[in-house]
């Protein structure tokens, strides 16, 4: 099996005819992990719901290539089932569906009819995975996020990411309302999916989350593109001297500064 | 939204399908004393039931059309046959009945339904009921479950005791009607301490063009007795309407338990004008579990009039307006003694510019002291060419009650079929999930076998129902 590849070439995008991410690029190969930071309303966000296709997210510019694929053709399901997850920031409630029924019929769509996941091997899965994020049994016969908190929500999140086996995750924030347990949490599920069959983007505005899941590479959006990349050693000095001390050695004005 | 694709619009109805003609008799169009006389005189019924329907009839010409509700105007009463005899006699097995009518319930899984799990089953075609069976253990513990027809040849005395005590001919224009020409329908009686464990089903359908279908159902639970009781209805799809106006009478005695189940799918150029009440006394349960998908007019607002102590009503419903459709429902609760409790949740689907109206009563009397209602209607709307009203009525004559009332709208958000397609599902499958959800409290309470027919009758419902 060929190691996946995900090419983002000079991306940009308008929501509401603003314009907010102006010529990201960024190349990520399976078994990698990357981390986007940056200030607020940099337009980090903006590129992963770009790239899984919100409707309110306009591509004006560029290409996003899966295994040489273009991903901007594809409708927000089957760039799904191509192998992208989208863990997002504000997670919907579906009423009245179970967590268990979701994943099942989602799995399922993915493998296609007459392909089915057998029950007990799915249930059997569901369970693993649960007790590694150490979920309560109850999760699966829940209805998808209601009533969730907001640590519950990001888990779950995670849960279906570790169900769904994408070929590439973005995790939009998942460290965003979090306690240092479920920070863990997080973690270990994302860790325990490294194989180089797995790429993931992990965005996020502190080095806090980058403690456990340790990423190859560390980007640094603002104003709409990548301004600086680096190893992990990176998110440390942001961490230390703010994104101010970048802006002024990268010449970057503040007026400059998208709001998202 | 940028994303979508183009579904195809699926229109038809599954169940449109039509047999030929085999009856072998029919009163000439529109609606005289002569028919009335002419039914009563082809079924045989005593003086009384014919006296019965003339008065029904008077009050029927009388009585003006309602002039609130859903939007009558289209419907002819000159235009309809109001009384249609498909068969000769009825059959007790499904060979006794003649092909084209054995062919339209063996495609509606009838036959196989009831090797598998009923206890009972009625079949009526047309105005008359074709095919009539019962297990034979539950006629050994002494439970009645027969077409009205044969009930009222078969037990005048206890039928007569029931007949038009919980709803009088003259309760409004449609009951007036039914009661001239009612024909059909089932007749059951539940002896004391008796419980039917599993459901007695009746299924009703229309096979004629312009064809008034009046079916008339008695239902008695005698103390600490229980039954379920289930009906489905279909009917062809023809460019000229049908009006179906039942009347469903059921007695609930002390301690007693019942629940009626309705999956009304009628073909969409069907009037369905429906009146269903029950009486429950001391400690007695009533449990209306309605589904009306089908129809271009519903109006039907099952009711409980508690009227023992301590007596109980549920109605639990779902609606679903499509296209040219107006489901016009809700329930009445009516409290008139104390520690009387009662319960009605109504969910709602309008779509493709469909249109759902929640319509109900809750009313204390008096002397219902220390009782209690909660009310709850939920709408989805999936388009921007649909509407819902919630039009809810309280009438509170004493203080010592409680009574809560919850009203939710809510659309199928662009956010949550983000969400779903974001793992993998189809627009289609995404919306379906949503509405499937939202209906999860209606399903969950039908009988598995019912359950798994509903979610497969939604499912074809909702097909082409986005874009």
């Amino acid at each position: 099996m060929t190691v996946p590849e995900l090419k983002i070439k000079d991306l940009h995008v308008s929501v509401e005819g603003k314009s907010i991410v102006r010529g990201f690029d960024l190349e990520i190969k399976g078994g990698e992990i990357h981390a986007l930071m940056g200030p607020n309303g940099t337009g980090k966000s903006t590129v992963a719901s770009a790239i899984m296709g919100h409707p309110k997210y306009e591509v004006t510019q560029g290409t996003v290539l899966l295994d040489r694929e273009n991903l901007l053709d594809m409708a927000v399901d089957e760039r799904a089932r191509a192998g992208i997850f989208l863990a997002m920031q504000y997670p919907s409630e579906v009423s009245g569906v179970t967590n268990a029924d979701f994943l099942r019929t989602a799995i399922n769509g993915r493998r296609g009819e007459g392909n089915e996941i057998p029950l007990m091997k799915f249930i059997k899965t569901l369970d693993k995975k649960m007790q590694m994020l150490e979920m309560d049994q109850a999760f699966a016969e829940r209805y998808v996020n209601e009533g969730f908190s907001g640590g519950e929500k990001k888990r779950n999140e995670i849960l279906q990411l570790m169900m769904l086996e994408p070929k590439f995750a973005i995790l939009d924030e998942i460290d965003s309302g979090l306690d240092i347990d479920a920070l863990k949490w997080v973690a270990k599920g994302v860790n325990s999916m490294r194989s180089e069959n797995f790429g993931c983007l992990i965005i996020t505005h502190y080095q806090r989350l980058l403690n456990y899941i340790k990423p190859d590479k560390v980007h640094v959006m603002m104003n709409g593109r990548i301004v600086k990349t680096g190893g992990p050693e990176l998110a440390l000095r942001l961490e230390e001297e703010g994104y101010d001390g970048m802006k002024a050695e990268l010449g970057i004005k503040d007026d400059e500064t998208v709001e998202a | 939204m940028a994303t979508q694709q183009q579904l195809p619009e699926i229109d038809e109805y599954k169940y449109g399908f039509r047999e030929k003609d085999v009856s072998v008799f029919r009163t000439k169009r529109g609606l005289t004393e002569d028919i009335v006389r002419e039914i009563s005189k082809k079924k045989n019924e005593p003086q009384w039931m014919l006296d019965y329907r003339l008065k029904g009839l008077r009050h029927f010409y009388k009585r003006p059309m309602p002039q609130w509700g859903a939007d009558l105007g289209g419907l002819n009463f000159d235009d309809l046959t109001y009384y249609v005899k498909p068969v000769q006699n009825q059959g007790r097995s499904w060979d006794e009945v003649p092909d084209e009518i054995k062919n339209t319930f063996d495609k509606l899984g009838i036959p196989e339904a009831e090797r598998k799990y009923l206890a009972g089953v009625s079949a009526q075609y047309e105005s008359e009921v074709v095919y009539h069976s019962m297990k034979k253990d539950l006629e050994k513990e002494g439970i009645i479950f027969l077409d009205t027809d044969s009930a009222l040849q078969k037990h005048e005395k206890l039928f007569r005791e029931y007949f038009g005590k919980v709803i009088s001919f003259a309760d409004n224009k449609f009951s007036a009607l039914n009661a001239a020409c009612w024909s059909g329908g089932s007749f059951v009686y539940v002896p004391k301490g008796v419980k039917c464990k599993t459901p007695l089903q009746a299924y009703f359908r229309i096979n004629s063009e312009s064809m008034g279908q009046f079916e008339r159902t008695l239902i008695v639970v005698d103390e600490g007795a229980s039954v379920h009781y289930v009906e489905g209805c279909t009917a062809p799809v023809y460019s000229s309407s049908s009006l179906h106006s039942g009347i469903v009478e059921i007695y609930v005695r002390k301690n007693a338990y019942c629940r009626y189940t309705t999956i009304q799918n009628w073909a969409n150029n069907v009037y369905n004008l429906v009146t269903q009440r029950a009486i429950c006394e001391e400690h007695a349960t009533m449990e209306w579990v309605d589904g009306n998908i089908g129809s271009c007019i519903t109006m039907k607002y099952p009711s409980v009039v508690l009227k023992g102590e301590g007596a109980r009503g549920n109605t639990l419903s779902i609606a679903i307006g499509g296209r040219g459709q107006n489901q016009d429902t809700g329930s009445k609760m009516i409290h008139l003694a104390p520690n009387t409790s009662s319960t009605i949740i109504s969910k709602s689907i309008a779509k493709n510019g469909g249109n759902v109206t929640y319509r109900g009563k809750v009313h204390f009397s008096p002397n219902a002291v220390n009782s209690r209602s909660h009310v709850e209607c939920d709408t989805l709307i999936m388009d921007d060419k649909s509407t819902s009203d919630t039009i809810p009525y309280n009438e509170v004559l004493n203080k010592d009650i409680s009574l809560e009332h919850e009203a939710k709208v809510s659309k199928v958000s662009e956010e949550q079929l983000f969400y779903l397609m974001s793992r993998g599902l189809t627009e289609q499958e995404a919306t379906e999930m949503i509405v499937m959800g939202f209906i999860e409290p209606f399903t969950k309470e039908l009988p598995m076998e019912y359950a798994v027919e509903m979610n497969r009758l939604i499912k074809y419902n909702m097909e082409g129902s986005i874009g």
